[in-house]
This record gives structure tokens, C-alpha cells and sequence, in this order.
């Protein structure tokens, strides 16, 4: 019986080979450091549990750094404060796996915060080790989120004040509030009646992982001799009298919850090549179909458009439906939109290019086509375009006639006509129209199909052919010469 | 063929797909805020993870833990999302864990605007974070690219074990193009360094810290013979009508594509231009600028940034051929009018 007690845990190696220097027997931890007898809960535990091998230990970053030196089972070394995101990651991609996130309270409640709160507020289905010292002790006594008030340390030289510092935080407490963790409990290890507790505080909450229930997380209270410029018992005194004092010792949350739903897809999960790509193909217009490209009349052929208007008057999707027709007649074709809080209001713009050879820049600076959808975006771009270039104006929301002489110009009340058809949204269907009735660039069967293709409702469709056909013939009927 | 209409920041996801990533942790930034909806309609329908992150930091974090296990993942940001990333950045070049970041640049410097910008070329190219590290960088100038590319760039993850960076910009993330789906990847090579919560890898340890100064040395040569194997085998370019050029132009991303234009009608104008134009920024295409400096006279480069490729042309160049630069910031592009412009006074006073 007594050999048994004194065996080294199975889950930890039996000389550390991963410890530089001449002693790879020992730890590298100080006398009287709290994290030997913690570490040695947690590898017991693994060793009863069976799970050594499925284990995962997250390293983090301070005194326990170098966690990896003794837990025998897959080892992922941290950055500071990160643990639980990378636990995160770690056990999303590996449901069956145990994390452990092994953490100080620097690493913890002070630089990792809001990564151990939104861990916790996820539900993640894994096993925190929180150590409070209450001091930062890898970079030399500094001060952590959980220091006293009054405890001096080499930033708080002359003690921690709650004017300067605020107060020590105190994290179960905090995490206890959310809806999703199933267990928070502070424990401490300052004598033997404590670390039976912990030792049990550590092993419920590696078995809710192990049962799937949840987030759990143990804060252990435990002395650093060294950091706090103690002798051993006098840190572990320091524990129950001052420590404890502050943050009292208890069960903050025990709930019996099954675990977040992490990481089930929904519905048909494609796996082979083929469910994959016609998945990614499933939701984007398609081409198959064959068109007949019809033959556009010379200056007109790889036209280089800029579409105005206001926000909501359909300008980007005229774009669309303009690069999309002639996606469908087989045409190189480009369209770049103003993106950002632009589109949420104010003006709206859009590039186009159309073109039967590889197409350059996508930017339109000196567009060959513009449709003015309203009266400031004529006065804004009308001298942008080229010569011999063409001028689509919405006479429904422009009054004035375009000043150049040297630009070719459609006017057409688009609006009036989309209103006529019933939708005043289909405007832009309207100028579409106009436009390949105008140029020949497109044909009213390519125009069709890529509306069916981007408009998704079916009761929509009726109108916008209508209003395809009225751009059409509003041009058919009024062209000069 | 099939093409599909879509944007450069939807592509980017197509591409992982095919790409073998079943792993998305990311968080909401213009330009780039496409791939993660894609990303979220997306992956839980093959079988992967896609998860908002509560802060960038977070995100590349989860994608660090992630890749740990070997499974191919991704996030994916834009300028001052990539800032914060460069922790888990350095942290996954020192441990060596393969992962894609997709950096769809924005103007800077601070919050700047979300027009396209390439100020962040030093911080991906060169290393935002720590360290003696270099990331592989691609640069796709097109829709088509951010989809084939950012496939590549798991391959090439995978393959040397290393941090892969798709750096667009604002363009090429919110352009739409025509898509052909290339083939999904279906063979992966075995990761034997993976921990994986299986008996096979219990030993194996994902890790960045090295506490002898010998060691830490040690495991930077190491990094370093990697780099340069990266820089001998996986140099990537485009160029055009280089041959007789005299004045080679350069531009990477969305500037290539203005370039393009320059460079027809430039030809048109019976001037002898080329282009080159980098597909991969690290490994930087060091020699082929080399043997373009014997025989063009000139090198024009072209970015909407201070120059920061800049540097890296004339260092290539080693001051054997001039060159000149043209750009602009703070989301102004470039237009082919201005580079032409510029091109023409170039060629004047080369005549001179």
C-alpha cells in the first residue's frame, strides 16, 4: 500500500528529457511551489481516468512553462494568456481528445482574460487548471490581476493599492455568472485537508470532460516561497490566513449541463469530391446553358462601364447583371463595387468590364459607357468618359440633358417604366435592357438568365423580363437614325 | 467549362475548401468580412469547423491549437486584424505549424480607411511579429487566384511545415470574376509531429521555446536552411512580354493588374514594356530580376504603398540597373492613364 502512494504517476515521464541541465530527475520548480503537488493531481488523475494517452496538456506561459518537461501525453506549449484558444482550436478539431489548460493567474486573469471568459462563455468542453499565486513568478514578483491589496511586489513596491491598481480579481466568482460553464470551484493546497480537496475539485472537472458536459475550472490557491519571499510554511500559512481571506474557497458552479453542440455540422455533410464541389457549385449561378453571343456593333465591343446612382436604386446589381450576361455569352468580365458604409447609403458605384481578351485593371477611370441612375452622378462622371463614349441617363431622376457634344447619350424615363411594370426596383433591369438592345453586347436570353440567376424570387421574375422587354423597345422605338 | 460568379474574399473559401481546410476561426473586419461568411455558410457543411473568434488574437490562436492537431485550417483579416494576429504568427513560425492567413489589405497606417491599400507588405513579408522567421507569401492579382492560390497555400503549409500568407488586397477581395473550380486535394502526406490525442503521438510536442541561447540558435539555423529550400523551389511570377522589354514594370496584387493595361497599351504605343510580376512576395523572384537587369535598362515599380516592395527590387537589383518608383496610398489606385504618363517621360529622357 505504501509503494503504491509513493509511485510516480504513470502520466508523467519518468526522467524529464525535455529538461536542460544536470538534473533531469528534478522539477524545475522552487521549494515549497505550489504547482509539483498540483501537477501530480492532475497525472494521478489522468492515470485513473485512463486517458493519459488522449490527453492533451496546454502549456502556458509562466513558472509552468514548462508543464511539458513532466506530463507524459501530447503537449501544446502556449502563448501567454492564449491557452484556452488554443484549446479551443485544439478540441473542435479533436472532440475525443482531454485538454487540459494548464494556467497561472498573470496568464489567466490578466493578459488571457477575455480568451478564458469567452472560452468559458462557449461552453468549451474542457478542463481549466487555474494556479493563483497572486504574483507573477516566472518574470521576477511582479504584480497579477489577483495580488492583494497591500502586498507589495517588485511593480507594487510599496504595496498594491486599489486607488492605483483596483482591486484583486476574483475570476471563479466572475466566470460563475455565465449561463454555460458546469463547474467552478476554488480550492487551495496550503496542507494536507486542502490538497484532498483539490485533488477532487481536479478530478470532477476532468470527468465532466470526459462525460461531455462542459467548461469546468478549478482556481487553486498555492504558495510561491519564492515569489512572495517566504519560507514554505510561511507561504502556505499566508494562503489560508491572507488568500483565502479574499478568495474564499468553495463551489461557484456545479450544474449538470451536456456540453455545447461544438462542432456537429448540420444536414448533409459533403465529403467526397464530388458533394463537395457541387456544393460550392449549388448556390452560384451557372453557365452551362450555351447562348449565342450576338455580334456587337463596333464601338461597342469591350466596353469599360461605370454604373451611378443612389444606394438602393439596384446600381451594384446592374453591375452584376451586366458581367453576368456576359459571363454567359463566354466574355472576360470583371466588376468591382464601392464597398464599405458607401453602400449603406449616399452614392453607389460599380466598374464593369467587358471584354473578349484577358481584362487588365478592373478600375474604370475613363469609362466607354455610363449610366447615370441620378442627377449627381452625371454631373459627377459625365467628363470622365470617353470620347465617342455612351451616356445611358435614367430620365426619371435626371432634369437636364447631358453638355457634352462629342458622347453618344440614351435617355430613358427607366424608373417610370420599371413603375409602369409594376416594380420600381426593376430600373435597373430596365437600363439593362436598353443597354443590349443599344450595343448588341448582349442578348435579351443571356440578360434573362443571369437575372434568374441572381434575382432568387421566382414572383420577381415576371416583371424584370417585362421590364427587360420595355428597355428594349423603348430604345428599338426611339433610337435616332 | 463551369465558371461561377463570384467575389475574391468568396474564392479565397472555395479554395480552402478544395484545399483539404475544414478549420475557420476568424473575426469581422472590411475588406475582408466576405471570407468569413462564406467561411460560416460554408465549412460546418463538409464537415468543418468554423468558429467567430472574440478578438483576431484569439482567432489565430484557435488556429494555432488547431493546427497542432494537423488539421489544415485558416483565418483571415485585413490590416489591423493581421497587427494583432502577428503573435500567434511568430508563435506558429517558431513551432513550425502549418497554417493560411489571408490578409485582404486595407489603408493604414491605425484604422486608415477600408480602401485597398499594400502597406502591409513589410509586416507580412518581412515578419511583423519576433524573430528570425519568414512566412511564405502569395499574391493573387485575380479572382481565379484567390481561389487556386489559397489551395496552394495549404500545400505549401503542409509541405515545409510553415505559416502561409495570402496577401490581397481590397480589390481583389471585393472584385467579382469568373471561377473555375480547380480539383478538390484529396491525398495528404502524413504529419508524424502532430499531437493528436492518439498513442502514436503521445511523445510529440508542439512547442516555441527554447531556453539555451545554443538550442534557440540551433533551431533558427534550422528555420533559416528551410527559408532559403522555400526561396530555391517555390519562387512564383508572371511575366509579360519581358523579353525585349526596357523597362521591365513591376506590381504585385491589384497593381499588376492596372500594370497589365499599361503594358498593352504601352505596346500599342510601340513602347518596348514588359511586366514582371511577383506571385510569391517570399520567396521574392530575386534572380529572375537579375537576368532581366541585363538586358532592360529600367525597372518601374509600381505600388499603393511607400515603396516597401521597393526596397526589395533594388536590393535584388544590387544597384545594377536604375529603378523608379510610382505609387500611391491611403486607397488611391493607380490608374493606367498616370502609369503611362509617367512610362512616356521615362522613355524620354532614356533617349536622352
Amino acid at each position: 500500500m505504501l509503494k503504491e502512494i509513493l509511485k510516480k504517476p504513470e502520466s508523467f515521464y519518468d526522467t524529464f528529457f525535455r529538461k536542460p541541465g544536470a538534473n533531469p530527475e528534478s522539477t524545475h520548480y522552487c521549494p515549497g511551489c505550489g504547482h509539483g503537488v498540483i501537477h501530480k493531481l492532475i497525472a494521478e488523475a489522468m492515470d485513473d481516468f485512463g486517458i493519459r494517452d488522449r490527453t492533451i496538456m496546454i502549456s502556458p506561459v509562466g513558472c509552468s512553462v514548462f508543464a511539458y518537461y513532466y506530463f507524459d501525453c501530447g503537449n501544446v506549449q502556449a502563448a501567454h494568456g492564449r491557452a484556452p484558444a488554443v484549446g479551443t482550436g485544439i478540441k473542435r478539431a479533436l472532440p475525443n481528445s482531454i485538454v487540459i489548460s494548464y494556467q497561472g493567474d498573470g496568464d489567466l486573469a490578466g493578459i488571457g482574460g477575455n480568451n478564458i471568459l469567452q472560452a468559458a462563455n462557449r461552453g468549451e468542453n474542457i478542463t481549466v487548471i487555474f494556479v493563483n499565486n497572486a504574483i507573477y513568478g516566472m518574470t521576477g514578483s511582479q504584480m497579477a490581476p489577483t495580488t492583494l491589496i497591500g502586498q507589495r511586489t517588485t511593480t507594487t513596491p510599496l504595496g498594491r493599492s486599489a486607488k492605483n491598481e483596483g482591486y484583486p480579481l476574483r475570476i471563479s466568482e466572475l466566470l460563475a455568472t455565465l449561463e454555460a460553464p458546469v463547474y467552478i470551484e476554488r480550492v487551495a493546497i496550503s496542507d494536507a485537508k486542502h490538497v484532498l480537496k483539490t485533488r477532487k475539485a481536479i478530478r470532477k472537472a476532468i470527468q465532466n470532460q470526459i462525460e461531455g458536459k462542459g467548461f469546468s475550472l478549478v482556481e487553486i490557491l498555492s504558495p510561491c516561497p519564492t515569489g512572495w519571499g517566504m519560507s514554505p510554511s510561511e507561504a502556505n500559512k499566508w494562503v489560508d490566513e491572507a488568500m483565502c481571506k479574499y478568495f474564499k474557497l468553495g463551489v461557484y458552479k456545479d450544474v449538470n449541463g451536456s456540453a455545447v453542440n461544438n462542432n456537429t455540422p448540420a444536414g448533409n455533410i459533403a465529403i467526397t469530391k464530388d458533394e463537395i464541389v457541387s456544393l460550392l457549385g449549388s448556390n452560384k449561378p451557372k453557365d452551362e446553358k450555351k447562348f449565342v453571343k450576338p455580334e456587337a456593333d463596333e464601338n461597342y465591343k469591350n466596353p469599360r462601364i461605370k454604373i451611378a446612382g443612389f444606394g438602393g436604386q439596384g446600381v451594384l446589381l446592374l453591375g452584376r447583371l451586366l458581367s453576368e450576361s456576359a459571363m454567359l455569352l463566354d466574355y472576360h468580365t470583371t466588376w468591382l463595387p464601392s464597398y464599405g458604409p458607401e453602400m449603406r447609403g449616399g452614392t453607389a458605384n460599380c466598374h464593369v468590364n467587358i471584354s473578349d481578351k484577358r481584362i487588365g485593371s478592373p478600375l474604370v477611370s475613363t469609362p466607354d459607357v455610363l449610366f447615370a441612375m441620378n442627377l449627381p452622378s452625371l454631373d459627377k462622371f459625365e467628363n470622365e468618359v470617353r470620347e465617342n463614349g455612351v451616356i445611358f441617363i435614367n430620365t426619371s431622376m435626371v432634369n437636364r440633358k447631358v453638355r457634352r457634344k462629342d458622347v453618344e447619350t440614351v435617355y430613358i424615363p427607366a424608373t417610370r417604366i420599371a413603375d409602369e411594370v409594376g416594380q420600381t426596383k426593376a430600373t435597373n433591369v430596365v437600363l439593362i435592357g436598353a443597354f443590349a438592345e443599344y450595343t448588341k453586347l448582349l442578348s435579351f436570353e443571356s440578360v434573362l438568365s443571369a437575372v434568374k440567376n441572381i434575382v432568387r424570387k421566382k414572383e420577381f421574375w415576371e416583371t424584370n423580363e417585362t421590364a427587360l422587354k420595355k428597355g428594349m423597345e423603348y430604345v428599338r422605338n426611339n433610337r435616332a437614325g | 467549362m463551369l465558371r461561377l460568379f463570384m467575389k475574391g474574399n468568396e474564392a479565397a473559401v472555395y479554395g480552402a475548401i478544395l484545399g483539404g481546410c475544414r478549420a475557420y476561426y476568424g473575426y469581422p473586419i472590411t475588406p475582408a468580412s466576405e471570407i468569413a461568411e462564406t467561411a460560416a455558410k460554408y465549412f460546418p457543411q463538409v464537415g468543418g469547423t468554423f468558429l467567430q473568434a472574440e478578438s483576431e488574437v484569439a482567432a489565430i490562436n484557435m488556429v494555432y491549437g488547431a493546427a497542432s492537431t494537423g488539421q489544415r485550417v485558416m483565418t483571415a483579416s485585413s490590416g489591423p486584424g493581421l497587427s494583432l494576429k502577428q503573435e500567434g504568427i511568430s508563435y506558429s513560425a517558431g513551432s513550425e505549424l502549418p497554417l493560411v492567413v489571408v490578409d485582404v489589405m486595407r489603408g493604414g497606417p491605425g484604422l486608415g480607411n477600408i480602401a485597398p491599400e499594400q502597406g502591409d507588405y513589410n509586416q507580412i513579408v518581412k515578419g511583423g511579429g519576433h524573430g528570425n522567421y519568414r512566412v511564405i507569401v502569395l499574391a493573387p492579382n485575380c479572382v481565379q487566384e484567390m481561389c487556386d492560390l489559397t489551395k496552394a497555400a495549404f500545400e505549401l503549409a503542409d509541405k515545409y511545415r510553415n505559416p502561409v500568407i495570402v496577401l490581397t488586397d481590397g480589390f481583389v477581395g471585393q472584385m467579382m470574376e469568373p471561377v473555375v473550380l480547380p480539383e478538390p486535394i484529396t491525398e495528404f502526406q502524413e504529419k508524424p509531429w502532430v499531437v493528436d490525442g492518439t498513442v502514436k503521438t503521445v511523445n510529440n510536442l508542439i512547442s516555441s521555446i527554447e531556453l539555451e541561447p545554443e538550442d534557440l540558435e540551433r533551431h533558427n539555423i534550422k528555420l533559416q536552411k528551410k527559408y532559403k529550400t522555400i526561396s530555391e523551389n517555390e519562387v512564383r511570377y508572371e511575366e509579360l512580354y519581358t523579353e525585349d522589354a526596357e523597362v521591365i514594370l513591376m506590381g504585385y496584387g491589384i497593381v499588376s493588374r492596372v500594370l497589365q493595361s499599361v503594358v498593352d497599351e504601352a505596346r500599342s504605343e510601340g513602347l518596348p514594356v514588359g511586366l514582371l510580376r511577383p506571385v510569391t512576395l517570399f520567396p521574392f523572384p530575386t534572380n529572375k530580376i537579375q537576368e532581366l537587369s541585363r538586358t532592360a535598362k529600367l525597372f518601374f515599380v509600381s505600388e499603393m504603398s511607400n515603396g516597401q516592395m521597393f526596397d526589395d527590387v533594388r536590393l535584388a537589383l544590387e544597384g545594377k540597373s536604375p529603378a523608379k518608383f510610382f505609387g500611391h496610398m491611403g486607397g488611391v489606385v493607380p490608374t493606367t492613364e498616370e502609369i503611362l504618363e509617367q512610362l512616356k517621360m521615362i522613355f524620354n529622357e532614356l533617349k536622352e
